[in-house]
């Protein structure tokens, strides 16, 4: 490496932290220059997607710093080798969109998705500090679920309700057609006599009803023959 | 014994005498409703006994309040205060075969009042407990997605992170606060009607109407649903909870006796406070319930078994919800650690794995020795048990905020996210029922309905009033006005209701006909336990916990707790002073049931001054008109 930039030069450097092990609990794999070599190829890989950075090489990307953690920091360097990338210029190719953004809903992903899976990692487990990760919108149905919800119980309520209702003027009706002409008398039956057969009696119950004590036998004794 | 009785001309002229009270059970059967079987009577006193105060406030009280030990002033104070008053309001009502308005005026006139009290109150129960029901529905609803829709803080415009509300706070405040209440910064700040929760009110209200429809002949069938469904819930949560990790600790929290607690007399009052608005007694609804039952009925038995349920409800419900609680305390202590693990080894680029619970002490102190300047810019979050484990566990803030968090952790949560709330709607449903018997049976009563309406009719009518009445809560500020409501109309008025029914049976009606009433009801004459509890204990342990009340409620400040995003301490809820015109709402919430009940003495009082002479009582007069073969009368 021919740039071994202290973390003062830090102007348009990164620094990246994997959480191997949080990830991938037993399956973590080690972090050697092999894997170094992916992430730098990954990396020339987003830069060559900026127009009039086609021309980046895998040697362009600088690592060092390299701790346990897993951090390090990386800087991209131009072609002649002389001066590094400006940040700006490769942050914008790593969260650069992966699909043209058309019409209606697509997923604006960036490279970042590619850097990744590549290390099946996810955007909590590499992180690059200082480039914010655009998080995904969640997916919204077009009518939320809870009015659908709300229409079917209320639907059955009503139903219910109506049903109840008609029984109830039905139960009413059944009953006014019985005795019609009784139910005049009902009301006057607290202060006057009943009648029947035009022959008036006593009233042995002063409050109505259907049970006329004249016939109640359970608590009367027989007379003995 | 102190063998007091007021004077009470006339009382057996109001009420039925005992030889007839059989015949007139058979003569009633076909006009006034009844239970189809001891079951549905049953049920229906459970579920109106037993509601959200047993999964929200009891849990809280008893690890406030020395935990194990609270149980001892609870046990006890539910012998002397729950059951007594409980047995009472059973035995009048069977007795005397009417609501609650019926009873009070038969005993004596002048206690109309207390009946009127009662109604009152119900009323003003219902209208804001119906809404608590509407916001279960609203999170019933939006139940049936994965991932549920609090356990994600939505995104920010430009999609870069978080709102910033819920990044300060957390994705569950942020919906309850945000989402659902929409709440504004004041009561004064009303807002406008947030349509998804009008929804979710009307159709509260609608499935109430339902139930209710026709009284006790459409709760009846309801009652079997809503009654059971809440053990049988809460049993799968049991399982659940205790098989989580971390549920032992919340349950340890829980029941851990710090018997010195028994010695400060703000846990004895709060456990006869529990006791009594668990029961709930002085609605009217249990009168009326009781006076459906036939006259043989063993009422004693009853009491007795209903009280052992609500208590026995009241300690289950809390050993669920705390090993819930346990779990989340631990998730989040875990959560924490982590984070304070993952600075400590970012900050000094260790390797994962390197730094655990158990030797991070030393793992902080090598750190802070090898390089001090560094260390000390790391930032690291306290993590204590004891604090996760008391965070905001009551109320609806137990249920919204802190219940819903620990469902999203759980595997499945969708599922158990739809069983608590199915749980807490028929724990919420099956109280409506009694607080509407508790108004609709007054109104019955007082002979303001004329008496051709239907039955349907008058139940429509109320929950369309109410309903409408109802629609200030689902303004921005409506969270606001219904903990003003729940503080004041539920708490003061009740007391005072409670404590005059006992006044009233014992020393108006008079101890010695109740005492012959029961023993011609229930075989036997009520024993020594009744007789003291009766006369002496269960009134003065009201009188009590009503002056306890009293001095509190008027000594304190009325603040509130408000959600204030511009706060500094955000989100801690900021205390702020109601407004002026509060004071007026409080006066009428509280004062106009418990004035309703010297109120009316006093307008009976003057009526009757004014009207001494020949106004008896009209004789029922017996018309009686000769015609031999005559006309039908027409």
């Amino acid at each position: 490496m021919s740039w071994m930039g202290p973390r003062e030069d830090a102007e348009n450097a990164f620094k990246v932290r994997l959480s191997l092990r949080t990830a991938l609990g037993d399956k973590a794999y080690a972090w050697d220059t092999n894997e170094e070599y992916l992430f730098k190829a990954m990396v020339a890989f987003s830069m060559r997607r900026v127009p009039n950075r086609e021309g980046t090489e895998i040697s362009h990307v600088l690592l060092c710093n390299v701790t346990q953690r897993v951090s390090f920091w990386f800087v991209v360097t131009d072609p002649s080798r002389n001066h590094t990338l400006p940040a700006v210029e490769v942050q914008s190719a790593i969260r650069l969109p992966l699909v043209a953004v058309s019409g209606g809903c697509s997923s604006l992903r960036m490279n970042r998705n590619r850097i990744n899976n590549a290390f099946f990692l996810n955007d909590q487990t590499l992180e690059f500090l200082r480039i914010p990760a655009t998080l995904a919108p969640p997916t919204d149905p077009s009518v939320p679920i809870w009015i659908i919800i709300f229409g079917v119980i209320f639907c059955i309520v009503i139903v219910a309700t109506m049903l109840l209702i008609l029984s109830g003027i039905r139960q009413h009706r059944r009953k006014n057609k019985g005795p019609s002409e009784m139910e005049d008398t009902e009301d006057k039956w607290e202060n006057t006599v009943k009648i029947e057969n035009g022959i008036p009696c006593d009233p042995l119950d002063m409050k109505g009803g259907h049970v006329n004590d004249a016939f109640v036998t359970e608590d009367e004794r027989l007379t003995p023959l | 014994m102190v063998r007091l009785l007021l004077p009470n001309p006339g009382l057996e002229a109001r009420i039925p005498t005992l030889a007839e009270l059989e015949s007139l059970e058979k003569q009633e059967s076909s006009s006034r409703p009844k239970w189809d079987n001891k079951a549905q009577y049953m049920l229906t006193c459970v579920g109106f006994c037993v509601g959200l105060g047993n999964v929200w406030r009891f849990p809280y009280l008893c690890q406030s309040h020395g935990g194990g030990a609270f149980m001892i002033p609870f046990l006890i104070l539910l012998v002397l205060e729950g059951i007594p008053l409980l047995h009472l309001e059973f035995a009048i009502g069977q007795r005397l075969r009417k609501g609650s308005v019926g009873v009070w005026s038969s005993i004596h006139p002048a206690l109309k009042g207390v009946g009127i009290a009662s109604m009152f109150v119900s009323f003003m129960v219902g209208l804001y407990y119906n809404t608590i029901i509407a916001w279960v529905m609203w999170y019933f609803f939006n139940s049936f997605q994965d991932p549920l829709p609090w356990s994600q803080c939505p995104l920010n415009a430009n999609q870069t992170g978080y709102v910033e509300e819920c990044a300060r706070s957390s994705s569950v405040d942020y919906y309850w606060y945000r989402e659902t209440l929409n709440v504004s910064t004041s009561i004064d700040d009303s807002g406008s009607v947030q349509w998804w929760i009008l929804l979710c009110l009307t159709c509260a209200w609608s499935v109430l109407y339902v139930c209710t429809i026709r009284g006790i002949e459409t709760t009846g069938k309801a009652v079997y649903v809503t009654s059971t469904l809440p053990y049988v819930v809460l049993t799968i949560f049991l399982i659940r909870g205790l098989t989580l990790k971390g549920a032992s600790s919340g349950i340890i929290f829980l029941f851990t006796p710090n018997v010195t607690e028994l010695a400060n007399p703000v846990t004895w009052l709060d456990a006869g406070a529990q006791v009594f608005y668990s029961f709930s007694l002085a609605f009217g609804g249990l009168i009326s319930f009781s006076s459906y039952n036939s006259v043989h009925n063993n009422c004693e038995m009853d009491s007795v078994i209903v009280s052992v349920i609500n208590g026995f409800t009241s300690v289950y419900a809390a050993t669920v919800v705390y090993s819930i609680i346990g779990f989340r305390a631990t998730e989040r202590f875990d959560d924490c650690f982590s984070a304070n693990i993952l600075t400590l080894i970012n900050g000094f680029d260790l390797p994962e794995g390197n730094v655990t619970q158990e030797n991070f002490a030393e793992m902080q102190q090598w750190c802070n020795a090898s390089n001090p300047a560094a260390y000390a810019e790391l930032k690291f979050q306290t993590c204590d048990m004891n604090t996760f484990l008391s965070e905001g566990v009551e109320g609806t803030g137990l249920a919204f905020i802190v219940f819903t968090e620990a469902i999203t952790r759980m595997p499945a949560a969708p599922l158990w996210s739809v069983l608590f709330f199915v749980m807490l709607f028929c724990l919420g449903l099956s109280s409506m029922f009694g607080n509407m018997e508790g108004v609709v049976v007054p109104l019955q009563d007082l002979n303001v309905i004329p008496k051709k309406w239907p039955k349907e009719l008058l139940t429509g009518l109320i929950c369309l009033g109410t309903y409408l009445l109802a629609l200030v809560f689902t303004l921005n500020s409506g969270q606001y006005w219904l903990s003003l409501l729940d503080r004041y109309a539920g708490s003061i008025p009740l007391l005072t209701v409670a404590f005059f029914e006992m006044f009233s049976v014992v020393y108006v009606y008079g101890i010695d006909r109740f005492n012959r009433d029961i023993e011609f009801m229930i075989g036997h004459k009520p024993s020594i336990f009744w007789q003291v509890t009766w006369r002496v204990v269960s009134p003065l342990l009201m009188l009590t916990i009503f002056l306890f009340f009293l001095v509190i409620s008027v000594n304190e400040e009325l603040v509130y707790s408000v959600w204030n995003p511009a706060y500094e301490e955000f989100p801690k809820s900021q205390k702020v002073k109601y407004p002026n015109w509060v004071y007026g709402v409080v006066v009428v919430v509280a004062g106009v049931p418990c004035l309703a009940i010297p109120g009316f003495a006093i307008y009976k009082l003057i009526r009757n001054r004014f009207r001494r002479a020949g106004d008896q009582q009209g004789l029922v007069g017996a018309q009686s008109t000769v015609s031999v073969n005559g006309d039908v009368r027409s």
